[in-house]
């Protein structure tokens, strides 16, 4: 084939220019579609995903967007988004506040996924992660304004681990406690029930997904109680310990107090009430029998 | 090629010599089949009768049978991910299905936004619109290589995001929602932008399912090409005129009359609205392209 002849040449260009026409103009679709998918990939806040789900950036490239899951649900929970939802066209989700996760213990939504959006390894209900309850407003919160709602914490379905209740003293009234839900992430499922069960008019608990309602160490960060209580003993060796020396009245003598350089080192720890040790964590009149 | 002839509705010949039905009965087939597929679909949501579950990206029938959009299935492939085997599954029993009946044959037989685009087709044609935006039946080619590097850029199942067809099949089943603006764009876009825009030109569905079938031993053929009067009905009523003429005309040049092209949807409506019975379905291996005799293509085809 001669490719020096006008005619082909004109045939050459004449395709050079139909398939740079193509590309430019597929490629601006292209660009549109990849912004929007980048988009799409930020889960408005409040929408969860089914229990099992991978993280949103695997979980839109593996979801086929069949609607197995949404099916399989015996409570109606999750839904297909249509498109004017905040979220990615077709894709499962749930609105605790509307209808939260039963936790099933067959889990029969990650059994029904015929691709691993839902991870097929989630077995254990109670390790799913839909997200993270976060008790949002301490200023509407029937408890924190110091009455015995309690509600999240009674729906709970992982109680007493998921949600306990933390005895605070009552500063308005100087002589009432407050029970404070609070939640412990390594427990939550993120099921929503205690969000969809909030007494308030707006939930003051919200399950987030986890990125958002978790703060994360440094990698390279240690906690030293914990640090010590793997190794069975101080990592350092305490009595060379540089202390600064403690301002006290004269005479006056703090048992159990932290101070290395006299060797008092693992009374503090012992003692109830812990890290505080002898500082006295109630005001006056509270933390005694009335 | 004349106003009179202009005035006169496709196969209007073929329902003089054929009667009506005969004339429409591919078109009837199809039509019972989309509707069909689509009610097995919504018999469980409206009925409470779980025949299908799930929609036409993956279905699970009886708890038995898995279909796996090969398509969606090879976007999120190509976003690197791998479906459970059940999805794989039906991704073997849907592609082995097309690549025998012929792929397009998921547009004409099955997709639920071929009822729309038809519909947009046929009024252009009662209403006489004329004039349309020209552009490459190679767009959707481009448009379907364009999904599965975006797929694998941005890791996305990247048509899904604005695909109608699931947009139509998924909200008819599960919530339709604004999902019927998007419809609605399409017919108007059909009907005043551009003939059969949509389907013909820019879907990469059916660029992918058209690919798929490209060796599909069932096809439509032109056996009796010699008896055609050139009345145009069936360029005008197909979806892809294109892939007619070499068929349909080429027998001086030595091609046979086996419709090959890949775009060809299987529909049958050339077959409906030619009076002359020049159109029927065959095997693609009965294409010798030498001239044979009328009685004897006539005997082939039955």
């Amino acid at each position: 084939m001669k490719s020096n002849t006008p005619k082909t040449n004109a045939a050459r260009r004449q395709f050079m220019f139909d398939s740079a026409r193509m590309a430019c103009g597929v490629g601006m679709l292209g660009l549109g579609l990849g912004l929007y998918a980048k988009q799409s990939k930020a889960l408005p806040a409040l929408a969860l995903r089914p229990p099992g789900a991978l993280p949103e950036d695997d979980f839109l490239g593996a979801c086929i967007r069949c609607g197995l899951c949404v099916r399989d649900c015996p409570y109606n929970t999750l839904e297909l988004a249509k498109p004017e939802a905040p979220v990615t066209t077709g894709t499962p989700y749930f609105t605790a506040r509307n209808i939260p996760c039963e936790m099933c213990d067959d889990i029969p939504c990650v059994k029904a996924c015929p691709t691993k959006a839902l991870d097929h390894g989630l077995t254990d209900i109670n390790k799913a992660k839909m997200g993270v309850a976060v008790l949002i407003d301490h200023e509407t919160c029937l408890n924190f304004l110091g009455l015995r709602c309690d509600v999240c914490y009674r729906v709970c379905p992982v109680i007493d681990k998921a949600i306990t209740l933390d005895m605070v003293p009552n500063t308005r009234t100087g002589r009432h406690a407050m029970f404070l839900p609070t939640v412990h992430s390594e427990h939550c499922t993120g099921c929503g029930k205690c969000e969809k069960s909030c007494v308030l008019e707006e939930a003051a608990i919200r399950v987030l997904p986890p990125k958002l309602a978790k703060g994360e160490l440094g990698k390279h960060y240690r906690i030293g109680w914990d640090e010590q209580k793997k190794a069975g003993h101080s990592l350092i060796d305490e009595s060379k310990m540089v202390d600064l020396p403690d301002r006290l009245p004269e005479g006056a003598s703090l048992p159990g107090h932290y101070d290395p350089a006299s060797g008092n080192t693992a009374a503090a720890r012992g003692m109830p009430g812990s890290e505080a040790g002898a500082i006295p964590s109630l005001p006056p009149g509270l933390g005694g029998k009335p | 090629m004349s106003a009179a002839l202009h005035k006169k509705r496709i196969g209007a010949e073929a329902v003089a010599e054929k009667g009506w039905l005969a004339a429409h009965k591919w078109l009837i087939l199809r039509r019972v089949s989309q509707f069909g597929i689509l009610a097995l679909f919504l018999l469980g949501p409206l009925a409470g009768i779980w025949i299908v579950k799930g929609n036409l990206n993956f279905s699970y029938t009886l708890g038995v049978l898995p279909l796996t959009d090969p398509y969606v299935a090879l976007q999120s492939l190509a976003a690197g991910h791998l479906p459970e085997t059940l999805g794989l599954i039906g991704v073997a029993i849907v592609a082995g299905f097309y690549l025998v009946v012929g792929g397009r044959v998921y547009c004409s037989w099955v997709c639920p936004v071929n009822v729309v685009t038809d519909v947009a087709g046929w009024l252009r044609d009662r209403l006489g619109i004329k004039g349309s935006v020209h552009l490459s039946r190679q767009t959707r080619y481009w448009v379907l290589g364009m999904t599965l590097i975006g797929s694998a850029l941005t890791g996305v199942v990247l048509w899904e995001l604005i695909n109608p067809i699931s947009m139509l099949h998924r909200g008819l089943i599960f919530g339709l929602g604004a999902a019927w603006s998007v419809v609605l764009a399409i017919f108007l876009f059909d009907l005043f932008v551009m003939s059969r825009g949509w389907c013909g030109r820019l879907c990469p569905v059916g660029a992918f399912y058209g690919l798929l079938g490209r060796w599909s031993p069932v096809r439509v053929s032109a056996p009796q090409r010699r008896a055609c009067n050139d009345c145009m009905d069936c360029f005008e009523v197909c979806p892809e005129p294109q892939v007619i003429r070499p068929a349909l005309k080429g027998e001086d040049k030595g091609v046979g009359p086996v419709i090959l092209a890949a775009d060809c949807t299987n529909c049958g409506r050339c077959i409906d609205v030619c009076s002359k019975e020049v159109f029927t379905f065959g095997l693609r291996f009965n294409n010798s392209a030498s001239a044979a005799p009328l009685s004897a293509a006539q005997s082939e085809s039955k």
